[in-house]
């Protein structure tokens, strides 16, 4: 009986047994699966479309043939090279990554495994600022970093990433928390202090979920938009999401050249989708970690 | 100093660990001190950037809501005018109620849509199927694309001629609206695309789901309880732990949609898309009214807090708690 019951049910509340409800479960997530690849599908066929066959109607379902020219075009279209572009993307990206990776492991650190006065009041009061909104201090941001003359300058987008943020201090602490106390002892007697503790045994076995902070953080800032919107405003400076956006209003296109845009918009997609890939189950993981907790 | 002394047997622990925390700070610190002064050092940066980056412009921009301040004269006070002027229903004055409306709107259907989609989803993809984690990996692809680079698809999607969406409802003879271009089908076009992104949640109900212990539903089997009440008496109870952190994170994060709207709609037609953060963007960095925006904002994080906290205050009566998880912290 019991084995019976296991095997039939791991872990659902519900389960499709007969011939009828496992068909009809395969046609909804087929179709679903259909459906939510088509725009994937869409944006790469614009991309390759003769330019002629991007806006018809009715529409072209396929290219007729396949221009690849479609690419180096849209790359030098605009007054500044879409490499400019990506290579101001992965600066900012691999610095804010770098940043946000080493600053909240170290806050996040104490909260783990290091006993404080004072310890619950602050791990509140960072959790508490994942609540506010960051409209409220966009505003007073801009005005000192115009101040210190930032603007259009990588610093506004960088140097806050440096201290720490709340939503990977939890997701870290939350990790940290899991790594076995008899560590802690053994390295203790063998004379570890709390400094190389954290080096030495915590940080490396932590490898997964700092990890998963550097996924989220370089894609987070790969992705981000409005905050290169409002500090930069010089084109040789736009990273890739402003670039792209560039191609919307940008001089020297007087008609929406869509096919550029898909292009580009592929080749901005495309290294989070490599990324998302050779990260998939730390990534996953990641997210199970911060979901869980609720 | 300590670092080549190793800990022999023959010495007390006690002294040879004085003897290098005397060297240390130059005083005696005990164990737990020294823990203490390590731990603050360790917090220490994120309590600076809480003052710079987090607290201080915070006080800042409550000042400066009190002021008529633009990014080229100094700010004047000028007390609560700016917040007075916001509550005014006149439209050309202040599309605070306007923009409130439609953010609630996208809110509010938009997030309680997507977890219920998402959760299906889940539920479909926690089966025994064939390529499950290929099947898991389709359906959260979306949420992985830049959001400029989603918006410009579905700009092109929603097109009126030559969109994919229209072409679509009239193989099935429907005419389709203009979509993004109409009054009235705007703001349903945002959630419409909003719900690919459905896969987001997706994955966090499928980490509840596996959580739930199978002994519950062995037991409720024999018990004699069917498909629909294990479903409704375990199911939605293990997993209510989820759908709270889902709908906390999701309204926060949909209450503060911009780019969509900036790159799809400009807020347009007629305001109907102007959302209350890209409302804010315009004043603040498009007018340089710096002292209303900042007023604008307070309002805001009134607003999203007001919801945070009902939220928190509800959940102990629909959340429930497995004891024992629930006191791991």
């Amino acid at each position: 009986m019991a084995s019976v019951s296991v095997a039939a049910s791991r872990r659902t509340s519900w389960k499709a047994t007969t011939l009828v409800g496992k068909a009809v479960l395969y046609l909804i997530i087929i179709t679903g699966a259909v459906v939510i690849m088509f725009p994937f599908y869409w944006m790469v066929t614009t991309s390759l479309k003769p330019p002629d066959e991007v806006v018809t109607y009715p529409i072209k379902w396929a290219p007729s043939r396949l221009v690849w020219a479609n690419y180096p075009r849209a790359i030098t279209s605009l007054p500044v090279s879409v490499l400019v572009f990506l290579k101001n993307s992965i600066v900012l990206s691999t610095l804010v990554m770098v940043g946000t990776v080493i600053s909240s492991a170290v806050v996040a650190y104490p909260f783990a495994r290091l006993r404080f006065r004072g310890r619950r009041p602050l791990f509140f009061l960072i959790l508490a600022t994942m609540m506010i909104p960051g409209q409220v201090t966009m505003i007073p941001l801009f005005i000192i970093f115009s101040k210190l003359r930032w603007v259009n300058t990588f610093l506004p987008l960088i140097v806050p990433a440096y201290f720490g943020e709340a939503y990977y201090i939890f997701l870290l602490r939350q990790f940290f928390a899991t790594i076995p106390r008899e560590m802690d002892d053994a390295a203790k007697i063998d004379g570890c202090g709390p400094f190389g503790l954290f080096f030495r045994i915590i940080a490396p076995l932590a490898r997964p979920a700092l990890g998963v902070t550097a996924i989220f953080s370089f894609s987070g800032m790969w992705n981000a938009f409005m905050g290169p919107l409002i500090y930069l405003n010089k084109m040789e400076k736009f990273p890739l999401a402003l670039g792209l956006r560039a191609f919307q209003a940008g001089p020297g296109s007087r008609a929406i050249r869509w096919e550029s845009m898909m292009a580009v918009s592929v080749l901005m997609t495309v290294p989070v989708l490599v990324l998302f890939f050779i990260a998939q189950r730390s990534y996953i993981q990641g997210i199970v970690i911060t979901g869980v907790k609720g | 100093m300590g670092v080549t002394e190793p800990v022999r047997a023959g010495i007390p622990r006690r002294a040879g660990q004085e003897a290098r925390r005397g060297g240390f700070a130059g005083r005696r610190l005990t164990l737990l001190q020294q823990e203490e002064l390590v731990s603050w050092l360790f917090v220490l940066p994120w309590i600076f950037g809480f003052v710079a980056f987090i607290a201080g412009p915070m006080l800042y921009s409550l000042y400066l809501s009190l002021t008529e301040a633009s990014m080229l004269r100094p700010p004047v006070y000028v007390g609560l005018l700016n917040y007075r002027n916001l509550f005014s229903f006149d439209e050309v004055t202040s599309l605070f109620w306007k923009t409130l409306y439609n953010t609630s709107y996208y809110v509010f259907i938009s997030v309680p849509l997507g977890i219920v989609v998402g959760f299906a989803i889940a539920l479909m993809l926690n089966q025994d199927v064939v390529g499950r984690g290929v099947w898991r990996t389709i359906y959260y692809l979306p949420s992985i694309i830049p959001g400029v680079a989603v918006s410009l698809l579905w700009i092109l999607i929603f097109n009126k001629e030559f969109g994919v969406l229209n072409n679509v409802l009239a193989v099935v003879g429907i005419e389709g609206p203009a979509w993004l271009y109409e009054e009235r089908w705007a703001k349903p076009a945002l959630i419409i695309m909003s719900l690919w992104g459905a896969g987001g949640p997706m994955l966090i109900f499928l980490a509840g789901l596996q959580g739930i212990p199978t002994e519950l539903f062995d037991a409720a089997k024999v018990d004699g309880a069917g498909l629909w009440p294990r479903f409704r008496h375990i199911t939605i109870p293990m997993v209510s732990p989820t759908i709270f952190f889902v709908l906390i994170t999701g309204i926060i994060g949909s209450f503060q949609v911009f780019t969509n709207t900036y790159v799809m709609t400009q807020g347009g037609p007629n305001n109907s898309t102007m959302m209350y953060v890209l409302y804010l963007f315009n004043l603040a960095f498009q007018q340089f009214r710096m002292g209303y925006a900042s007023a604008l904002a307070w309002i805001y994080f009134i607003i999203i807090m007001f919801f945070t906290v009902l939220i928190f205050r509800s959940s102990a009566a629909w959340v429930y708690y497995e004891a024992g998880i629930a006191g791991g912290e």
